[in-house]
């Protein structure tokens, strides 16, 4: 039998001989994420159950991001739901809410290897597939599951084969190629299904813009986003983990339920209009829509190389008068490394605010809400209907680059020429 | 758990966790705060009005975004019976699923569902009538370990009888 990324990391936690798409198995979980949304409401669910202990303290990461620091007296009460079910069981990698948001912290401090099983209480635990593991979302009742029994279904999904090749042109960057992908195979073209990223053009992508697309192949619906091992992924695990792993590749042999080819040289600016993330549009059938606010950062563009590119552009620069720019680094180490690099006291001297790290704006929480009938461009994922605020609000989906030329100019602009 | 009798109440495409339950709900500690906001933003008498509403008959993608699982937990509190789609998000169908929703896929078109039809589902036998129409369709039944986690009323209670 020859197997993809998905059928062979299912197959290595589950006692099974062979595996194929449709089956279902049971796995053992590597690893588990769980922040303050679903938090407090595990605990109500786990308790139900009567168990004193947790399967596995050691293979849980608890964090608080998506309110922090806390905004309004329900959003602490959370946090204290939360710190009270963390202390009860003894969970050992609780990181407060001091971190930043946990598909990037997570990844960081190197819990995320090759070969893992790995779930979160959040849809975009997708993320982590960029280090060559398979990972998913799962909810509150699914997370009391695994914390009893150190196991989940799956049902073995079918997987689709994107090749890449060439490497973005000057303005260009991993955004406009997976909202390009979701506007190809649209918000249900993979539901159900595991997305493999091969090809030459691999390597031209850094793990920040690997962690771009793995974080939004759940706009697509998929159920994994993962990517092969090379050497930039050896050489960031080095930085981040002494533990040990072993790379997995699909075999030659694998099936395939479709195949994709994309020259990212080919990809220009992309957005996904209002409201929905597979209304996609390139940039120049928007551009002079106007905007109340531009926000940055979020775990889809958050990272090192989306502040850089967008501190390269504001670097001199003022923001529109009548817009506010809104940054928020992807976490603590971010945040430090930007500070480090000049960058955040462009973004200042440009008249943006930048924030701590939160999932806040991204989800209408805090930090960046939207009044009646305001426009945004965003470098989040979403942009459902009063996702970011008021269900009158729209919200652009668009890479850091146009997110800052936007800012600049007022309205939505193409950032080719500004960089 | 077999026969499910209610009325349809019709959803389009990609129905997302966020119509379901909007962000600004998300800080209620308790679902029976967030009921009344179920689907607020596509029809404000969505809860007042449940039931004469209480089997979902959706399109594509039903539940697209987050694992939220309030977006299933008002469902439940509602009376919700019984979810309908024609594909589902697949972490909204673990939610339904294990909160004892049956979640139901089946490829139905626009003249075969109006609001408020009656409608009587056999999960055993894999078929949908809808009686205000008279028309009988067939769904793929539910496997057999997804069944037990519905006749237990979700995998918490059947777990609870496991540990």
């Amino acid at each position: 039998m020859s197997y993809t990324l998905a059928e062979k990391i299912l197959k290595t936690h589950s006692n099974v001989d062979e595996i194929s798409p449709g089956q279902f198995v049971e796995a053992v979980i590597d690893l588990i994420m769980v922040h303050e949304q679903l938090g407090g409401r595990i605990h109500l669910e786990y308790k139900k159950l009567g168990l004193d202990t947790v399967w596995d303290p050691n293979k849980i990461f608890f964090i608080l991001d998506h309110w922090v620091p806390a905004p309004t007296i329900s959003a602490a009460q959370m946090h204290q739901d939360c710190r009270k079910f963390a202390e009860e069981y003894g969970f050992i990698h609780n990181m407060g809410m001091d971190k930043g948001i946990c598909h990037q912290v997570l990844p960081e401090m190197g819990f995320a290897r090759p070969g893992m099983l790995i779930v979160g209480s959040d849809s975009h635990t997708t993320t982590y597939g960029t280090f060559n593991c398979l990972s998913t979302g799962i909810g509150a009742t699914d997370v009391s599951v695994v914390f009893a029994t150190g196991k989940l279904w799956f049902k073995v999904p079918e997987s689709i084969k994107i090749n890449l090749h060439g490497h973005f042109e000057k303005g260009t960057m991993a955004k406009d190629f997976i909202l390009s992908l979701i506007g190809d195979i649209s918000t249900k073209g993979a539901i159900y299904k595991s997305l493999e990223f091969h090809g030459d053009g691999v390597k031209n992508l850094t793990i920040d813009s690997r962690m771009t697309i793995t974080n939004m192949v759940v706009e697509a619906g998929a159920k994994f986003g993962i990517f092969l091992p090379d050497d930039r992924l050896k050489e960031w695990l080095a930085k981040r983990t002494s533990k040990q792993y072993r790379n997995v590749v699909p075999d030659e042999t694998a099936e395939y339920q479709r195949e994709l080819i994309y020259d990212l040289s080919e990809i220009t600016p992309t957005v996904a209009k209002p409201s929905n993330p597979g209304n996609i549009a390139k940039v120049e059938e928007v551009e002079g829509t106007e905007i109340n606010q531009a926000f940055l950062g979020g775990c889809t563009n958050g990272r090192m190389e989306d502040l850089r590119i967008a501190a390269k552009i504001l670097e001199g620069k003022k923001i529109h008068p009548k817009v506010r720019m809104i940054v928020t680094p992807a976490s603590k180490e971010i945040y430090l490394q930007a500070l480090k690099e000049g960058l955040l006291e462009i973004f200042l001297r440009a008249n943006a605010i930048v924030t701590n790290s939160t999932c806040g704006a991204c989800i209408g929480g805090h930090l960046g809400v939207l009044g009646p009938n305001e426009v945004c461009i965003s470098s989040t994922n979403r942009n459902f209907k009063g996702r970011m605020g008021d269900p009158t609000s729209e919200v652009y989906l668009a890479s850091p680059a146009t997110v800052t030329a936007s800012a600049i100019k007022g309205s939505i602009r193409d950032p080719r020429g500004l960089i | 758990m077999d026969i499910i009798k209610g009325y349809a109440y019709i959803l389009e495409d990609d129905i997302s966790t966020d119509d379901i339950v909007p962000s600004h709900t998300l800080t209620m500690r308790d679902s029976n705060d967030m009921v009344k906001h179920t689907l607020e933003f596509i029809d404000p008498y969505f809860s007042k009005n449940v039931d004469k509403g209480n089997i979902i008959i959706a399109g594509e993608n039903f539940g697209t975004g987050s694992s939220r699982e309030e977006a299933v937990h008002v469902f439940k509190l509602l009376g919700i019976k019984a979810v309908v789609a024609r594909s589902f998000a697949r972490i909204y169908f673990r939610n339904l699923m294990n909160n004892g929703i049956p979640a139901i896929s089946l490829k139905w078109d626009l003249n075969q569902f109006v609001k408020e039809d009656v409608i009587e589902i056999s999960l055993l036998k894999g078929i949908i009538i809808n009686k205000t129409k008279n028309i009988t369709l067939n769904f793929e039944k539910i496997p057999k370990f997804l069944m037990n986690i519905l006749e237990s009323d979700g995998v918490i209670n059947q777990l609870k009888k496991i540990l």
